[in-house]
């Protein structure tokens, strides 16, 4: 490897505890530092470890203690799951892969230098940095929102965590015959079909518990942006005069006080609960250190390798990335999209060629109730004369309808994708 | 797909410049990477989670897996996703993927 390596300052060497490193004979270990550790940024950790034989140091910086899932968190909205359920501790990743996890944030990074600067005040030193920080809530894109959600009224849950138990339970304190809303941004937005799932699941819980309350889907795009059919005839069979779906209603503000969001055409909407989904962007430290080089919302990579199309040797994953044609923000591609980045990465820091022709694919279920599942299926090949990924034609597609079997394939791919992640 | 022939001859001149040695170890991770396609939904190096009921396909004798593979394609067996997974995969990849994960200790 032509890489030189190591810390710059003995601050970083004591807290990451690197101090044996130096005696391993290995005169020059590359190191690549992950920033974030979601889908994308937890596989990139595992997987530059598993295919460089454990060669190349992983040091993860992330300020969860535990990875909690988005996909499958709809489940606990409904009800059916719990959220110590879908919730993945990082110690397979330093027990079994000798990842470095740092349980902290990325103030800052120095391309130039190749360094980045922890919350803390520690510097540490990379060969290659992945970043993959997900998405940043914008806030400001609907009035009255950030305070609205920080008083803890109108909540997103959209990130996973805390906002997802508190949703839950806005939901069961609420009276039958009472609304739920939520509000669906334009797109691209992390999991398009997200926002139908999360009002199928509130569905079920009503249908069961709540039978004379109303889930409407108030959303900023023209029509259903995924599955569309297949959940439309859901909501039309099995949530009959339950469900309703608006399109063309983007959110422009929110009044706390009364429950209310404003929409730039139609008229103000108030609701029991309130969930509204601002729009979004890539995370906040790829906008702040102008990663996020596409309209200052994404991130353009290269997508043979992910790296960043504005800085060398800084690979950015996920939601954060401009998408490529059919290409969802959803974290079964940010996993496929990590292992394409690491191969490159291992690749290139053995001065090898990276691999001409990478593929992925996305596996996407949405349950409509607490059994029954609907999935979008698609495979990505890269497509060199036009530098992107394309949809291998041909492939791909979705259910015929809903059914218990995909039910049971679900819970299986997301506890399977947390190992591949994670464990 | 139509391009693969190119791209593997693509993929040849770009290893021929390596050393031997190199040039395996940079083939070897190309075809980990491939194959990591499947791990998403079937584990890790193949290997199935327990109680998960997608199977596991690390170990699983090649023949066997390209046989799958090309049924899933043509429709001869039927399933609720890998029809249309199958379907991404040229029939040089899934003989590179079944290779892999007949080397794999289950």
């Amino acid at each position: 490897m032509q890489r030189r390596s190591f810390v710059q300052g003995g601050v970083a060497l004591g807290v990451l505890g690197l101090a044996g490193c130096a005696t391993t004979g290995t005169p020059s270990k590359a190191r690549v530092l992950v920033v974030g550790g979601g889908y994308g940024g937890a596989t990139a950790a595992k997987y530059v470890r598993l295919l460089s034989d454990y060669k190349i140091d992983v040091v993860l910086v992330e300020p969860n203690d535990a990875f909690v899932s988005c996909p499958m968190s709809n489940l606990v909205i409904g009800g059916s799951r719990q959220i110590g359920e879908i919730t993945t501790p990082y110690t397979g990743l330093s027990g079994k892969h000798g990842v470095r996890v740092v349980k902290d944030t990325v103030a800052g990074i120095d391309v130039a230098k190749k360094t980045a600067t922890l919350a803390s005040g520690a510097t540490i030193a990379w060969d290659k940095l992945v970043l993959s920080p997900g998405i940043d809530l914008m806030w400001d894109s609907i009035a009255g929102l950030k305070d609205a959600n920080a008083s803890g009224r109108i909540l997103q849950a959209w990130k996973a965590g805390p906002e997802t138990v508190a949703l839950r339970k806005q939901l069961e304190a609420m009276r039958d015959g009472g609304v739920y809303a939520i509000t669906v941004p334009e797109a691209p937005y992390r999991c398009p079909p997200g926002p139908y799932e999360r009002a199928c699941q509130v569905a079920s819980y009503f249908k069961a518990a709540k039978p004379r309350s109303k889930v409407l889907i108030l959303d900023a795009n023209q029509d259903v942006t995924s599955k569309g059919p297949l959940f439309k005839k859901v909501w039309a069979d099995q949530y009959k005069g339950m469900v309703e779906f608006r399109g063309q209603h983007k959110a422009v503000a929110v009044d706390a006080a009364t429950n209310t969001v404003k929409f730039e055409v139609h008229d103000e909407v108030k609701a029991d609960v309130l969930n509204v989904l601002p729009t979004m962007r890539a995370g906040a430290i790829a906008v702040r250190t102008g990663l996020a080089n596409m309209n200052a919302r994404w991130c353009g990579v290269n997508f043979l390798t992910f790296e960043s199309t504005v800085a060398k040797d800084v690979h950015v994953l996920g939601d954060s990335i401009q998408i490529a044609p059919g290409m969802p923000k959803s974290g079964h591609m940010a996993n496929s999209q990590a292992k394409v980045a690491a191969a490159a990465i291992v690749a290139q820091l053995n001065g090898w060629p990276v691999n001409p022709a990478p593929m992925i694919n996305n596996t996407c279920y949405s349950y409509v109730d607490a059994k029954n599942v609907i999935h979008v299926a698609s495979v990505h090949q890269y497509v060199a004369a036009e530098k992107t990924f394309k949809t291998v034609a041909g492939s791909g597609g979705v259910s015929s309808a809903p059914n218990e079997l995909e039910g049971t394939y679900a819970w299986s791919w997301a506890r399977t994708i947390w190992a591949d992640s994670l464990a | 797909m139509q391009n693969k022939p190119i791209q593997l001859a693509a993929l040849a001149a770009l290893l021929a410049a390596l050393p031997a040695a190199q040039a395996q170890d940079a083939n070897a991770l190309y075809v980990r990477s491939l194959a990591a396609n499947c791990s998403n939904c079937h584990g890790t190096h193949g290997r199935a989670i327990d109680g998960g009921v997608v199977p596991g396909i690390a170990g699983m004798p090649a023949p066997y897996m390209v046989n799958q593979m090309k049924g899933f394609k043509t429709g001869t067996r039927q399933a609720a996703v890998m029809h249309q997974i199958a379907k991404g995969y040229s029939d040089a990849q899934i003989e590179q993927l079944a290779a892999y994960f007949a080397a794999q200790s289950k």
